[in-house]
């Protein structure tokens, strides 16, 4: 059994079906992209995870547990990082503010008051945020304003936001969209050592071929809120039926 | 020292030192002079610097920290007032026994009115705040007047039991025999400096306050409380619910303005309703803006410029306006005069107004932001190459200046 595993799962707006009894399950230490044309229904999915949207059928259970019904900050907690399309970060504050959020978070698990104590005497977790930035490869970055930086540093430092709260399954919606090449490549390096090194597993959203096909383990495509089918990189690229769906290729 | 690295000591020395010198610092020009006018270290005055500074300190912990803006603070304010004046009726004239109480009750009721309010953001979080204090008006005005009295207001009337009444005690405020009103005048030629008992009170807990916020600017809910304001989601998505942190706020903010509020009755032993009406409301968020939403001096600064205008502006009247234009051509001096008649006295508020555009418009950051740019100015005089914002990222600012 996956650590995320998504059964019969259907969403409507009014008369559109933007989900259908969409089946899915996502294996430990996997990096599992979710791909299809524009309106496939694939934020849809995403956000049927986080919480953000219930599902009118179906149910998604992660480890064992069910997420619907949870708020997306219980979610969280649980386990279940989200790295958005736009980098969501805390753009009026300083890089190492911004780590350093996410380290009460995970360490304090809800609303503390903490209103006597000064952040700059948390030496541990300042190492902890500390030692994630160097990883990132931004440390030199840490008294930065968060939102005059680049959008490849946004996304570095969103993604080490998610890291240092070690989740077990990050979702990543379209991690390169609207990226220079050389910011989506080291975006695809980045995840790669993430890959390797962390005990993580990964499920993405990506338009990018080329991200979808260098990091991927297995690939769902999904085409009018159903899955289409699912195998392994290199079994779909040879796959009509996704040519089909991404190319408009009918019976010729 | 208490708490707080070095920088923020000496800013913290720095204002006790500009608190308790303000009896002096306000009084820079000589009676005999026709400046005196602008002299303003009179103790009513003075009193009303610190009260609203604590007011807008409290506001900013809500309005600067979380971006929430409430329009209904001076519920609170009246709240604080009136159960001062209460415990002079039942016990005594000790403000010992109203101003824990006042700030106890405020914060009880703004923990009910936000748990309300804090279900909506933006503009419907103001206007259910608005709706709140409103009503609080209302009641106070007419529906509860056994208990405030109504139009007339709260005062202490000589049939009310005040049964910690001592027969020596003193028969207006006090703390334990230190009578709010009573001042010490000292003469140094030709200046008079008033040292008043009340206003060192104000003074004292407004230090106290200010302290108070910042650690809270400093500490791990501080920054909690700036995520909120900066992006909410992210924060969700980080695994925290906003909701308790935006109340826990609200309610601390409350209570700063039930103690400012019980201030005002601690000087002046009155509390009418009027002081609940939603432009006390509004002139809080005016004085945040003015002098720096977010900021830590700018509140006080802000609250300090308006209370200024509005006592020393409104006194100026046509009198004196012949008297500094005088040396005018007779027609022009009444053109000058005809035009500046109407930003003084009870024009003052077209001054206060002009002022307040001027400073959204050129120094969104408030009074404070012009002074980090006049600082800057000074900096950079030594010459850096042309700032290329690409090159040269601006550093994320330390958030007490």
């Amino acid at each position: 059994m996956g650590i995320l595993e998504v059964k019969g799962v259907g969403k409507r707006f009014g008369g559109l079906q933007a989900l259908g009894d969409v089946n899915l399950s996502v294996q430990e230490q996997t990096v599992h992209a979710i791909i299809g044309p524009n309106g496939a229904g694939k934020s849809t999915l995403l956000n049927c995870f986080v919480g953000k949207l219930i599902p009118d059928e179906g149910s998604v259970l992660f480890n064992g547990q069910s997420l619907l019904g949870r708020t997306p900050h219980e979610i969280t907690q649980m386990g279940v990082s989200r790295v958005f399309q736009t980098p969501e970060i805390f753009g009026d504050l300083s890089v190492m503010e911004n780590m350093m959020i996410p380290c009460f978070a995970k360490r304090d698990g809800a609303f503390r008051m903490h209103a006597f104590e000064s952040v700059d005497n948390e030496s541990e977790l300042i190492e902890k945020a500390e030692q994630m930035l160097i990883d990132v490869n931004m440390v030199d970055k840490r008294n930065m304003n968060a939102a005059s930086m680049s959008r490849g540093d946004k996304r570095r430092l969103e993604m080490a936001m998610c890291l240092v709260q070690d989740p077990k399954l990050l979702l990543l919606d379209e991690p390169t969209a609207g990226m220079a090449r050389a910011d989506t490549n080291n975006t695809i390096d980045l995840l790669k050592e993430i890959k390797e090194k962390r005990d993580i597993t990964m499920a993405i959203i990506e338009h990018d071929m080329h991200v979808v096909f260098s990091l991927a383990d297995r690939i769902t495509v999904l085409a009018q809120g159903t899955p289409l089918v699912e195998d392994t990189p290199q079994n779909i690229k040879d796959n009509p039926k996704v040519r089909e769906a991404y190319l408009g290729e009918t019976q010729q | 020292m208490l708490g707080l690295d070095k920088r923020d000591t000496k800013f913290l020395l720095i204002v006790i030192f500009l608190t308790l010198a303000t009896p002096i610092l306000l009084q820079p020009f000589p009676e005999s002079s026709t400046l005196a006018q602008f002299n303003a270290g009179y103790p009513d005055l003075m009193q009303r610097f610190a009260i609203f500074g604590i007011f807008a300190i409290g506001f900013n912990i809500l309005f600067g920290l979380t971006g929430y803006l409430s329009f209904g603070h001076a519920a609170f304010l009246g709240i604080g007032s009136y159960s001062v004046v209460w415990m002079y009726k039942l016990l005594d004239y000790n403000v010992i026994w109203g101003l824990p109480l006042a700030v106890i009750l405020s914060g009880l009721f703004a923990l009910v009115i936000g748990y309300v309010s804090l279900r909506r953001s933006g503009i419907y979080f103001s206007i259910l705040t608005l709706a709140f204090a409103q009503m609080s008006f209302n009641l106070a005005y007419s529906v509860l007047t056994p208990i405030t009295n109504g139009e007339t207001g709260l005062q202490v009337y000589t049939d009310d039991p005040q049964i910690l009444m001592g027969a020596t005690e003193p028969t207006s405020p006090h703390l334990f025999g230190i009578v709010m009103n009573q001042s010490a005048k000292i003469n140094l030629g030709d200046w008079v400096f008033t040292f008043n008992n009340g206003y060192y009170f104000c003074a004292i807990i407004a230090i106290i306050a200010f302290y108070i916020s910042l650690r809270i600017f400093r500490s791990p809910f501080g920054l909690m409380l700036r995520a909120i304001k900066s992006n909410q989601q992210r924060l969700n998505y980080t695994g925290l619910n906003a909701r308790p942190y935006t109340l826990a706020a609200f309610v601390i903010s409350g209570m700063y303005a039930g103690l400012a509020g019980g201030l005002m009755a601690s000087m002046d032993p009155l509390a009418g309703a009027e002081r609940m009406q939603w432009t006390a409301s509004g002139e809080v968020v005016l004085m945040t803006i003015l002098g720096g939403v977010g900021t830590m001096m700018g509140p006080v600064l802000g609250a300090g410029v308006i209370k200024y205008m509005e006592n020393i502006f409104s006194k100026i009247n046509e009198q004196v306006l012949h008297s500094w234009f005088g040396w005018l051509p007779d027609s022009l001096e009444g053109f000058v005069i005809f035009i500046a008649e109407h930003f003084v006295g009870s024009g003052w508020h077209m001054t206060s107004g002009v002022l307040f555009m001027l400073v959204v418009i050129f120094l969104p950051g408030g009074l404070v932001e012009g002074g980090q740019r006049i600082k800057a100015m000074f900096n950079n005089r030594g010459g850096d190459d042309a700032d290329d914002p690409e090159h040269h990222p601006k550093h994320a600012p330390h958030v007490a200046e």
